[in-house]
C-alpha cells in the first residue's frame, strides 16, 4: 500500500501535499470565518495573468511567477475597490468582471509563450513537479502565514466576530483586514504551482469546511482544518497513483468528498442524539 | 469596584459625514453611578455620539475628558455593546470565548490567558446570570441572553463606561425587565450606563438621566425634568406623535 511513497517524485510530492495543505488548511479557517470563498476564487483566478506576464517579461521562474502574481492581485484588488467607489456598482459584480477578464488574459499571454510554457500546469498546477525551490519557497511562505495567523489569531478571531467591537477594544481592524488578505494571496500563490490557480480554491476552503460541523470554537477550527488539509491531500496524492488520475485533481476530489463525508456524518450524528 | 468619582465632560462635540453635519453643539457632564439615555428622532445624531464616545469616530471638534483627561488615552474603561444581531451569524463561539474578549485590551495578542484573566472571565459569567448556558453557541441564545453576554463581555472588560446601541430593541417583557434590572445593578455598583432608547414611555423608569439629540443638544438634564420640558416633547413628538399625550 506503501509502494507510491517509495518513488522520489512521490515522496517529493507527498512532502509538498503535507506542507502545502497543512499551510491551505490553517488558512481556510480564516476563509471560512471571513465568509469570503467567492472573493478567493476571483483572486486565485486573476493571478494567472501576472504569472504569465512575468515569464513572458523575465522568463519562468518560481521568483519571477511569484512576484508577477502578487501584483497581479494587488492590482486586481486595488482596481476593484476604486472602480467600486467610482460607479457605486457592488464589489463583488465589478470582482466577477475583472477576474475572468484577467483570467481570460493569462490564458491569452500563456498560448503566446508556446508549447514549452505548459499552460495546464497553471489552470490544474503539477505538484509531482516542484522543484526544491518550490518546495522551500512553499514552506517558508507557509511558517510565516501560519506564524502571522498564530500570533495575531485573537484580533483576527474578534475582528472576524465583530468589526465594531474590535475597533473598540482598539484592535486596528483595517491594519489587520488588509495584512490578512495579504497571507492569503501568499498562501494561494504558493498553492498555484502545485494544484493550479483553478483548484487551488478548494485547498483553501475545502478543509475548514469539512471541520466546521464538529468543532465550537474558532481556536479548535485553525489547527484542526490545518491536519484535516494536510491529511486530506496526503490522501488525495495517494488515490491519484492507485486510481491513475492527476494528483492536482484528485487532492481536490478528495477534499471535496471528505465535505460530503462531514456533512453526511454531521446529519446522522445529529438524528441519533 | 466603585468609581463613582469618575467623570465623563463633553465640551462643544461636532462631527459631520462628509459635507453633512451629524451632531453639533455637544455639552455635558455625566459620572459613574448614572444611567444615560439617548433619546431623538432617527438621524437625530445618536448612534454616532455613541461611535464617538467608543472611539469608532474623531471628533471635528470639540473634547471629550473622562477622568480630566482625553477620552482616547483610557480606551480600556470604554466598552461598546452594538445591537445584539450585529456580530457575524453563525459564527463558531460559545458564551464563555465572547466574554473572555473583554479581556482582550488587557492582554493583547501575545500575552498568555491568565488566572486572572480566567476569574475576571468567569466572575463576569457569574454576575450576569451565564453559569448554565456559557457553553453554548452564541448564535443559539435569544436576544435578552446575548446582551447579557455582552455586559458580561463589558465587566470582564473591566470597564466602567457602558455604551449601549439600542439595547431594548427586539426585547420581550420579560427580557426587557432583566435588562433593566442590569443595567440598575450595574450603576448601583459604580458603572457609567449610556444607551440610545426609543421606548419613551420608559426613559424615566430604567435612566436618570436623558440627553435629547436632534443633530444637535436639545436638552440634557435629569430624566424627569427632561422628558416634561416642552421643547422636549416637541422634538420627540415627531417622531412619536401618539406618545405625545399619553406617555410625556
Amino acid at each position: 500500500m506503501i509502494e507510491p511513497f517509495d518513488l522520489n517524485l512521490y515522496q517529493r510530492g507527498l512532502v509538498a501535499a503535507l506542507i502545502i495543505g497543512f499551510i491551505n488548511g490553517y488558512a481556510s479557517a480564516f476563509v471560512l470565518l471571513h465568509r469570503s470563498p467567492l472573493k478567493l476564487t476571483a483572486l486565485s483566478h486573476s493571478l494567472l495573468p501576472g504569472v504569465a506576464i512575468a515569464t513572458l517579461m523575465v522568463g519562468l521562474g518560481v521568483v519571477s511567477a511569484f512576484m508577477g502574481a502578487v501584483s497581479a492581485a494587488i492590482l486586481i484588488g486595488v482596481l476593484t475597490i476604486l472602480l467600486s467607489r467610482e460607479t457605486k456598482i457592488d464589489d463583488d459584480t465589478i470582482l466577477a468582471v475583472l477576474y475572468t477578464g484577467a483570467f481570460a488574459a493569462g490564458i491569452m499571454v500563456l498560448s503566446r509563450l508556446g508549447s514549452n510554457q505548459d499552460l495546464d500546469s497553471w489552470l490544474l498546477g503539477n505538484i509531482l513537479g516542484l522543484s526544491d525551490l518550490d518546495l522551500k519557497m512553499s514552506f517558508g511562505v507557509g511558517i510565516i502565514a501560519v506564524a502571522i495567523l498564530s500570533l495575531f489569531r485573537r484580533s483576527v478571531v474578534i475582528n472576524l466576530f465583530d468589526p465594531e467591537v474590535a475597533a473598540s477594544l482598539g484592535i486596528r481592524t483595517r491594519l489587520l483586514d488588509y495584512a490578512s488578505f495579504a497571507i492569503l494571496i501568499l498562501v494561494l500563490v504558493t498553492t498555484l504551482q502545485a494544484v493550479g490557480c483553478i483548484l487551488a480554491i478548494g485547498l483553501i476552503v475545502a478543509p475548514a469546511a469539512i471541520v466546521r460541523p464538529f468543532i465550537s470554537t474558532p481556536d479548535a477550527l485553525f489547527p484542526l482544518s490545518a491536519l484535516v488539509g494536510a491529511g486530506g491531500s496526503a490522501l488525495g496524492l495517494f488515490l491519484s497513483y492507485h486510481l491513475d488520475q492527476p494528483a492536482g485533481a484528485s487532492i481536490a476530489a478528495t477534499l471535496a468528498g471528505l465535505f460530503l463525508i462531514s456533512v453526511a456524518l454531521c446529519a446522522v450524528f445529529r438524528r441519533v442524539v | 469596584m466603585s468609581h463613582d468619582h469618575h467623570q465623563l465632560d463633553l465640551a462643544n462635540v461636532r462631527y459631520q459625514y462628509g459635507n453633512k453635519e451629524a451632531l453639533s453643539d455637544v455639552s455635558l457632564s455625566t459620572h459613574c453611578g448614572q444611567r444615560l439615555a439617548l433619546l431623538g428622532p432617527n438621524g437625530a445624531g445618536k448612534t454616532t455620539l455613541i461611535r464617538l464616545l467608543a472611539g469608532l469616530l474623531d471628533p471635528q471638534d470639540g473634547t471629550l475628558n473622562w477622568r480630566e483627561q482625553p477620552l482616547a488615552t483610557f480606551r480600556k474603561e470604554i466598552a461598546y455593546l452594538p445591537q445584539a444581531d450585529h456580530h457575524q451569524r453563525h459564527f463558531p463561539i460559545r458564551v464563555r470565548d465572547v466574554v473572555a474578549m473583554g479581556r482582550f485590551p488587557h492582554i493583547g495578542n501575545l500575552k498568555r490567558f491568565k488566572k486572572i484573566d480566567k476569574e475576571k472571565t468567569e466572575e463576569a459569567i457569574a454576575i450576569m446570570n451565564l453559569g448554565d448556558i456559557a457553553n453554548r453557541q452564541i448564535d443559539q441564545l435569544s436576544g435578552g441572553q446575548q446582551q447579557r453576554t455582552f455586559i458580561a463581555r463589558a465587566l470582564a472588560q473591566e470597564a466602567h463606561v457602558l455604551l449601549l446601541d439600542e439595547p431594548f430593541n427586539g426585547l420581550d417583557i420579560e427580557s426587557r425587565c432583566h435588562l433593566s434590572d442590569s443595567l440598575f445593578d450595574l450603576s448601583k455598583s459604580g458603572h457609567l450606563i449610556i444607551a440610545s432608547h426609543h421606548q419613551l414611555e420608559s426613559v424615566t423608569e430604567i435612566f436618570t438621566h436623558a440627553l435629547v439629540l436632534d443633530q444637535k443638544q436639545i436638552a440634557f438634564g435629569p430624566a424627569s425634568e427632561v422628558m416634561t420640558s416642552d421643547v422636549v416633547k416637541h422634538t420627540l413628538h415627531s417622531c412619536h406623535p401618539h406618545l405625545h399625550d399619553r406617555a410625556l
